[in-house]
């Protein structure tokens, strides 16, 4: 048994922290709101590698309620949010870029008093 | 053996892309490398028996939700000096310090007790039809038959919600 085979369910879960570092960097890096919301995107998908992998590989002793892939649902759900979120968001994105003529979110201020 | 090679080649690619997101000045590139960054996902999700949720992140992710982002962005069409400078701030930096943090806190759980020694069980193998339409479609119809039917007003609530902020006037 190769070292890959003996720790297959790390491997994934370490993947996802990194994927999910590189989303929150991109948030608190990047003033652009386009790379923000694409780096949102990237944390999403992390999490729903987290989902897959403990879907395939669950902790010892625990024994999941009604079926093993609710997992595979919970991301199904997330895909779905995701599509919905992006829309909404880059409608707003335009709708303020229509009357700022900018995309930094610096600039978002409206409500500030 | 062969799966060994196949999680690190994609391995190396969703993370070289994904870091082009967030590197990049420019979106459009940031873009159509997250778009690259989605598929090499799909084939990490493939190494996971998950058959139905990779070829929806094909079709969704990186069908879809990529389209209205590149759309937008050649909408817009910013101009180079509209993309504004990359300043370093000391709350960017207290901000890299908080996620790098984080994300060790979640690495070393990941690494540590959470998986005693020893072979892992594995789901693929132990279920048959892990993964397919048909299993995970019997999942979201007999068990979570109501968040799918919420979702689908979500959908349409979002598609309603994306005309009325985006359109000037109706």
């Amino acid at each position: 048994m190769d070292f890959f085979h003996a720790h297959q369910a790390q491997h994934y879960l370490v993947l996802a922290a990194v994927l999910f570092a590189l989303g929150a960097l991109g948030v608190v890096l990047r003033r652009n709101a386009l790379i923000v919301l694409m780096s949102i995107e990237l944390m999403l998908n992390a999490v729903n590698l987290t989902f897959l992998a403990f879907s395939r590989f669950p902790l010892m002793g625990t024994s999941p309620q009604g079926s093993f892939l609710t997992g595979h649902a919970a991301v199904f759900f997330v895909i779905a949010t995701a599509a919905a979120e992006a829309a909404v968001g880059l409608a707003i994105i335009i709708a303020v870029f229509r009357s700022r003529t900018s995309v930094n979110v610096d600039e978002f201020d409206a409500l500030k008093l | 053996m062969m799966e060994a090679v196949l999680f690190y080649i994609f391995a190396i690619g969703v993370i070289a892309a994904g870091a082009q997101v967030v590197l990049r000045r420019n979106p459009i590139y940031g873009a159509l490398s997250l778009v690259g960054c989605f598929f090499f996902l799909a084939g990490i999700y493939l190494l996971l028996a998950a058959h139905l949720i990779a070829i929806l992140q094909i079709m969704i992710y990186a069908g879809a939700v990529m389209v209205l982002f590149v759309f937008v962005i050649m909408l817009l069409n910013l101009k180079d000096e509209e993309l504004g400078e990359q300043r370093m701030t000391a709350m960017k930096v207290v901000g890299i310090i908080a996620v790098l943090a984080t994300t060790g806190v979640i690495a070393w759980r990941a690494l540590g007790a959470a998986y005693p020694n020893g072979p892992q069980v594995d789901n693929a193998l132990r279920i048959s039809g892990f993964g397919t339409v048909r299993e995970v479609g019997r999942v979201l119809y007999l068990s979570s038959v109501l968040p799918f039917e919420v979702t689908s007003l979500l959908l349409l609530v979002a598609v309603v919600a994306a005309v009325v902020v985006a359109k000037g006037k109706i």
